[in-house]
């Protein structure tokens, strides 16, 4: 068994939340880590703990304005506790399975990214169609907003230099080592290479997000026809 | 039952004390952007603290009660014939027009038994970014009409008059509306603090910052000298909490309010002390702050003192419904 990593440190977000800290830079083993610890904590339950977030580089706690403790000394003890027994990586997470249409119409920046990589467009969708390491490194930004680590190297290219004002909903977009899903209109930097018809966000759902934190992700091509289809029916 | 909207006034949602546990899949708790008045709203008409209410931002509506209605209106002080922080029986056919904020930002109209809407994921409140919560997910508009749970504001208002002879006379303290400007607001260092040199920490907390007009529920935009970082390299994202005071690129900072994203890559150069973001709420574009740099211990001092004000106060108004 690995030897599990030690927090940095606790970085107190104010006097009602805590961010204990493994690393400033993305590990994809410490941020497993980080959902792990994240669910021991969940499960162990936390008196005036409200909401546990797994993030990139380690997991920060939110406490109730009701609480009369040290969040940033509660923290730091919840989580010496929970270290000591952390959930298997396999036994967390969902596999979420993401069709997306590569069609020219919706991959606004799928020539671009094949004149940066040199990889024909088509062989680009391939690549990212066929990732099989794909996971769910954290959700933010915006509700039901997952950044999905394990890009292809190959596909690897930096955030546009002048972010869209308005990336449609649904719209599948890539940068650095990872893959990100619009869920709402929103403003942003990625290179949009497809479009989904899944709702990676509804309230009205019980889970309301499609994506968690540590969840499996496959995607695979479809065409326009099925896209109209799956998203009439969605 | 319900309450009629004449005039919507510039932005009047829905809010309780929001929706929780759902930040891993980036929903921000939203709720109250100052739930001290809330709560204080809510006990002048008897209701529990969080029960959702009008959150009435700078220019106010014009209702008309269709029923007799115990109402109270707390938080900011606004011009036009509203009597602020006393319960209030509104009468069935009578109109109140809320006027345009003198002092403070946010008020918020509490109705006696609370309004007859379903909660999305565990909360009354309006979200409008995801356009869901409180009343169709949207701020209100001419002619919506406000459907209210029961009516029990006869009977609160009886219950109040027992106490207080025919009238009503005292008044609620408002306990996050500012007497002068500009505000103190206590801060602790950030994560990122460390990332500005020595002159540019000082300008943070020497600045008397202005509300910028482009603030929100998500955040609010400060104007003022532009706080530059001497290195550009990026920080990985991470988690962000109500009262965080980001910097972007552009040097000015935001201080995330209710509604904000419960992730960001930019550098957070200090956090807002818990006991001061709702007296922060109260700033309206233009409004003035500076910070003052605090240790968490006597943030959560702040924190003490200020339940314990809000707990007095409650009990205050408990005590004159009989309770």
């Amino acid at each position: 068994m690995a030897k599990l990593p030690k927090p940095l440190g606790v970085v107190p977000l104010g006097d009602l939340a805590a961010y204990v800290e493994f690393s400033r830079t993305l590990d994809l083993e410490i941020n497993s880590v980080a959902q792990r610890l994240a669910a021991a904590i969940v499960a162990r339950g936390a008196p005036g703990v409200r909401d546990v977030v797994p993030a990139l580089g380690g997991v920060a706690l939110h406490f109730d304005p009701a609480f009369d403790g040290d969040a940033a000394k509660t923290a730091a003890e919840l989580v010496e506790q929970c270290m000591k027994k952390l959930p298997d990586a396999d036994d967390l997470g969902r596999e979420i399975e993401v069709p997306v249409c590569y069609d020219p119409e919706f991959a606004l920046d799928l020539d671009e990214v094949s004149s940066k990589t040199k990889i024909p467009p088509q062989e680009i969708v391939k690549r990212h169609a066929g990732g099989d390491e794909y996971r769910v490194l954290m959700v933010g930004f915006s509700p039901g907003h997952p950044y999905i680590g394990g890009l292809d190297p190959k596909l690897s290219v930096p955030r546009r230099a002048t972010p869209r004002a308005q990336v449609p909903a649904g719209s599948v977009a890539i940068a650095n080592l990872q893959t990100v899903v619009y869920p709402y209109e929103i403003p942003g930097g990625w290179n949009v290479i497809g479009r989904t018809p899944l709702v990676a966000f509804d309230a009205s759902r019980g889970a309301p997000s499609l994506f968690a934190p540590g969840d499996r992700v496959r995607f695979h091509a479809i065409d326009r026809r099925e896209y109209d289809l799956r998203k009439e029916s969605a | 039952m319900s309450i009629r909207v004449l005039r919507p006034g510039l932005l009047t949602t829905v809010q309780d004390m929001g929706r929780h546990g759902l930040q891993h899949v980036g929903l921000c708790p939203g709720g109250a952007m100052d739930p001290v008045s809330l709560a204080l709203a809510n006990a002048l008409v008897g209701n529990a603290p969080g029960a959702a209410a009008l959150e009435i931002t700078v220019i106010g509506p014009e209702l008309l009660f269709e029923h007799d209605s115990l109402v109270a209106l707390c938080g900011a002080e606004f011009q036009g014939a509203f009597p602020a922080n006393r319960p209030l029986l509104a009468r069935a056919g009578e109109r109140l027009s809320v006027g345009r904020a003198v002092r403070g930002a946010r008020a918020y109209l509490a109705v006696a038994g609370g309004f007859a809407i379903e909660p999305v994921l565990g909360s009354c409140s309006t979200y409008l970014p995801g356009h869901f919560g409180g009343f169709e997910g949207r701020a209100l508009r001419h002619g919506d009409a406000l459907p209210l749970v029961e009516d029990v504001s006869a009977e609160r208002f009886a219950a109040l008059k027992r106490r207080s002879g025919s009238s009503v006379r005292w008044l609620a303290p408002p306990l996050t509306v500012p007497d002068r400007e500009p505000i103190v607001v206590h801060a602790i260092e950030g994560q990122h603090f460390g990332l500005f040199d020595a002159a540019v920490q000082r300008t943070f907390f020497d600045t008397v910052w202005k509300v910028a007009p482009e603030s929100n529920r998500m955040g609010f935009r400060l104007a003022g000298p532009a706080l530059v970082r001497n290195t550009t390299d990026e920080i990985l994202s991470g988690p962000t909490a109500l009262g965080s005071v980001q910097v972007p690129a552009n040097g000015l900072p935001i201080a995330l309010m209710a509604d904000h994203q419960t992730t960001g890559g930019y550098p957070r150069i200090a956090e807002i002390a818990a006991a001061d973001v709702p007296r922060v709420a109260q700033l309206a574009p233009g409004a003035r702050l500076h910070f003052a740099l605090t240790g968490l211990d006597t943030a959560r001092e702040l924190r003490r003192d200020a339940k314990e004000r809000l707990d007095a106060a409650l009990q205050a108004i408990a005590w004159e419904f009989g309770n």
